[in-house]
């Protein structure tokens, strides 16, 4: 990696880790609100971003993690931590489920049914749904992650584990963008059927995508529910999948750091600018048709090529490929 | 024996119109074969029967002794028939060396779980496909373009990248459509010996083309559509002699 | 039996209402292969307009109940349609040779921004309408007691909508939408010009969405900033249902829609009666996506 930006990471780790104890309580909040967008707009890339599909139900899986969470916890008494994989698991389960019939429909249907299955979770959810959900009011009492039996409380607490998670995520994301699966996800975004002609099984890397993104959604879920202690269905509303959608976009669809600062932006600049709080949505209205017009890219675009001429091996000779092609199927094994 | 690919009695309708009609031909193991017509002739919907792009009504199409008709692409892929496209449907905006990358991803297993921990054996497989992609890349003559975006190469340079892309499948047929589309005579040239080398490897190649020389020069067995149907069959010689042929592509003399 | 007659009228008058909605957005759909999600807002300005209209002016003072509501459905769809077609110069016209993602996300900003613009002027409670303007008698029909209202609601749905039926289909203007709705390039080549089409369209539709939205006001007493919302996605089902792009599709659509809510919503359950909308919707784009009226298009590769 190159030193000017891994001194730039370093840096900025540093002030990532320092900030709790610069702003107070309300600030710290916030941030820890950023830092749970964050996660949500990263899990919604992997889907929109990395695949290419059109997903505006996203809070679906957020609410799913939020509220497996909430019954396991609050019911079966189980350790709040502990129900972090349990609702990554959900919700990557009722990804797979709901994804699976409508995968193949084209990028503005599958927008409106992904807005349509938000809307009947939502409504599920305000329904009591097999009398889990506790109705319009939700789910309080949610307990307290404990971690090596430290119970996190304050905001500066929920701090640390949000961020850690958040950096844990970037790691992870950023990796797979360099990988087979990531490369996968590319080729059938920018064209499936060159990318199923490669030999790419297009449907079920749709799959995977949602189910990835909808993991981690879920999983944020949990760190939300930990936090408020109060889930309801009001905070998983279409108008939230519209935000994190917003923040994907204006940050740069298919960028890991385009969509964290799409994140920061969506959360902290109203934050910043309380006059407008009011109006904020007007203004993500504007700024969505803007975008379009102005810079579809987003603010802070993928950067390409993902290789770079130096990192490629030098090319063999043509005689190596005969050797390769009778046993080329062995070595790549 | 039977050959490498058996097309029997394929039939394909859209709506009303009757594209590929009753085809049937043989693709030998090792050779070259041309299907040649005019325009409208039915020639790549029959080459999307074979790939899985679309799903023949009626009739078979037999891969060393695989079933096609039914099967998704990108498991006939995995087969070993590889394609390129008559309209070029390459990855514009990624570099012609991710382009053919993606050849690699059907002989290549990593999953998520590798992608995020990196398991030795997995950065081995990612290295050894690279390796892969940059000798196809030599292999078609792109090595010094293999960083240029597939969209500023040039239009020769993209069908020999989509070639390269089909090679490194590891294909044992591969299907051109119409591959010297667009390139003038040297570039044609270039492609015919291309050909002779992907044979010489041992691949076995199928070919749509409306250039006549390289047909004559490349093809080994000649296949003639018209109006979704076979109207002959034979040595390029033969065919170029043929009534029927000359007639489908030049219509009746007028005496 | 009673039940089931009342409740069908019913349907039938909120799916005239849906259907005047649905028309909109397939005309758009048909000509520009774009889901026009601002749609539903635009109608909701009808609501509202109709409202702010009738009380500057008090018209209902001035011209009677029946002028009244004559001279507002006239301004409503004239100034609705008006906003329809900057929406489309503003909105969608620079995005015209862009990726499909880009003219979707701007439509959805430009809801966003309407329905948000409209909060902050009106407020976020119900505006209500004056009463009086609409009768309130019932009459016979088939043995039971209808009121006049419902009646005349599917009655002002189905004018509007042979209107436009007969003007796609029988004029000049119509044919040149429908040739541009089936290949704008086409059209272009024998001289039509596909910007004034497109504006056209823009006029039109959104102008029956505003009608629509006048309707639902006088109908139901209030308005509200959300009700784009709500009725804009159970129209968007409705053209869907009948298959998109096609005109008489969007008017079965949503009668359709119209009557299996209510008799979903009577005889199932009223909590889940919005759903009803989202699952048919989903429903049918997974079973038949082209709708009950439209056709199939096959992709060539």
């Amino acid at each position: 990696m190159k030193p000017r930006l891994l001194l730039g990471l370093v840096a900025a780790l540093a002030v990532l880790a320092a900030a709790p104890l610069a702003l107070d309580a309300y600030w710290i909040d916030v941030l820890n609100s950023v830092g749970l967008y964050a996660l949500l707009a990263l899990s919604l890339n992997v889907i929109l971003g990395d695949a290419g599909l059109f997903n505006m139900g996203h809070a679906a899986f957020y609410a799913v993690g939020a509220y497996t969470t909430a019954i396991l916890s609050t019911r079966l008494n189980l350790p709040v931590l502990w129900t972090l994989p349990l609702a990554g698991l959900a919700a990557a389960l009722f990804a797979a489920l709901v994804a699976r019939p409508v995968i193949h429909l084209r990028g503005d249907y599958l927008l409106i049914v992904t807005i349509g299955m938000g809307e009947i979770v939502r409504i599920a959810l305000v329904n009591d749904v097999f009398g889990l959900t506790g109705g319009a009011n939700g789910i309080f009492g949610i307990p307290r992650p404990v971690l090596f039996g430290h119970r996190i409380r304050t905001p500066a607490e929920f701090y640390y584990l949000i961020w850690a998670f958040v950096l844990v995520t970037i790691f992870l994301f950023h990796r797979l963008e360099r990988s087979r699966f990531g490369r996968a996800l590319t080729y059938l975004r920018e064209d499936p059927v060159a990318a199923e002609g490669s030999g790419v099984d297009t449907v079920s890397y749709k799959l995977a995508a949602f189910v990835l993104g909808a993991a981690w959604a879920g999983m944020a879920g949990t760190l939300f529910a930990a936090k408020m202690t109060i889930i309801s269905p009001e905070s998983f509303s279409f108008w939230e999948s519209v935000v994190v959608f917003l923040m994907v976009i204006l940050g740069g669809a298919g960028s890991i750091p385009g969509v964290i600062l799409g994140a920061v932006l969506v959360v902290a600049l109203p934050e910043a600018f309380r006059g407008f709080a009011n109006a904020r949505m007007l203004v993500f209205g504007l700024v969505m048709m803007v975008m379009m017009v102005f810079r579809t890219q987003g603010l802070w675009p993928l950067r390409r090529p993902r290789f770079r001429e130096r990192d490629l091996p030098p090319a063999r000779a043509t005689e190596a490929l005969s050797e390769t092609a009778a046993g080329g199927v062995e070595a790549a094994r | 024996m039977s050959a490498l690919l058996e097309v029997r009695d394929v039939t394909k309708r859209f709506g009303g119109l009757t594209a590929v009609n009753d085809v049937s031909f043989d693709v030998p193991q090792g050779s070259i074969v041309g299907l040649i017509g005019p325009n409208g002739a039915g020639k790549t919907t029959t080459f999307n029967l074979i790939t899985g792009n679309y799903r023949a009504d009626h009739g078979s199409v037999t891969f060393a002794g695989h079933a096609l008709v039914g099967m998704k692409t990108h498991r006939i892929v995995k087969l070993g028939v590889a394609r390129t496209f008559q309209n070029i449907r390459l990855f514009q905006q990624l570099t012609a060396v991710e382009n053919v990358l993606s050849g690699r991803h059907c002989r290549t297993r990593a999953g998520v779980l590798g992608a995020m921990v990196r398991l030795p054996g997995h950065v081995r497989e990612e290295r050894a496909a690279l390796q892969r992609a940059l000798d196809e890349i030599e292999f078609v003559g792109l090595r010094e373009r293999a960083m240029d975006l597939a969209k500023n190469l040039s239009y020769g340079d993209q069908r020999r990248l989509e070639i390269a892309r089909a090679l490194a499948t590891d294909p044992k047929l591969v299907i051109l459509d119409e591959p010297a589309g667009g390139m003038n005579e040297q570039e044609t040239d270039q492609l015919v010996e291309l050909i002779a080398r992907i044979k010489a490897r041992g691949i076995t190649i199928l070919l749509i083309e409306h250039d006549m020389s390289l047909v004559m020069r490349a093809c080994e067995h000649v296949v003639v559509l018209e109006y979704g149907e076979k109207i002959a069959e034979g040595s390029p010689e033969a065919i170029q002699a043929d009534p029927r042929v000359v007639e489908a592509y030049l219509g009746t003399e007028e005496v | 039996m009673e039940q089931l007659l009342l409740q069908l009228m019913n349907g039938l008058a909120v799916g005239g209402i849906y259907a005047l909605i649905a028309l909109g957005y397939t005309m758009v759909y048909g000509v520009l292969k774009l889901i026009n999600f601002a749609h539903g807002d635009l109608f909701t300005y009808g609501g509202y307009l109709g409202l702010t209209l009738l009380t500057s002016f008090a018209l209902q003072g001035r011209l009677g109940a029946l002028g009244a509501i004559a001279v507002l459905t006239v301004m409503v769809m004239g100034l609705v349609g008006l906003m329809g077609v900057v929406l489309e110069r503003a909105a969608y016209r620079p995005l015209r040779e862009s990726p499909r993602l880009s003219a979707v996300v701007s439509a959805l900003g430009g809801s966003i921004f309407l329905q948000n613009m409209l909060m902050l002027v009106y407020g976020a409670r119900f505006q209500v309408y004056p009463e009086g303007l609409l009768p309130q008698t019932t009459i016979g029909l088939f043995g039971i007691q209808v009121p006049l209202v419902r009646i005349l609601v599917v009655l002002a749905s189905v004018v509007m909508m042979t209107a436009l039926y007969l003007f796609v289909q029988k004029t000049k203007i119509g044919t040149a939408v429908r040739a541009a709705a089936i290949d704008q390039g086409a059209a272009r080549l024998m001289g039509i010009d596909v910007n004034k089409v497109v504006s056209l369209v823009f006029l039109v539709g959104p102008a029956l969405g505003g009608a629509a939205g006048l309707l639902v006001g006088l109908y139901y007493g209030q308005v509200n900033f959300t009700m784009g919302w709500t009725y804009g996605m159970k129209a968007f089902t409705a053209a869907i249902l009948g298959g998109i792009g096609n005109i008489p599709g969007a008017m079965l659509g949503g009668f359709l829609l119209g009557v299996i809510e209510a008799l979903g919503a009577a005889y199932l359950s009223v909590a889940w009666k919005d759903a009803i909308a989202f699952g048919v919707l989903i429903l049918i784009l997974i079973v038949r996506p082209t709708g009950l009226l439209g056709e199939r298009v096959a992709e060539k590769v």
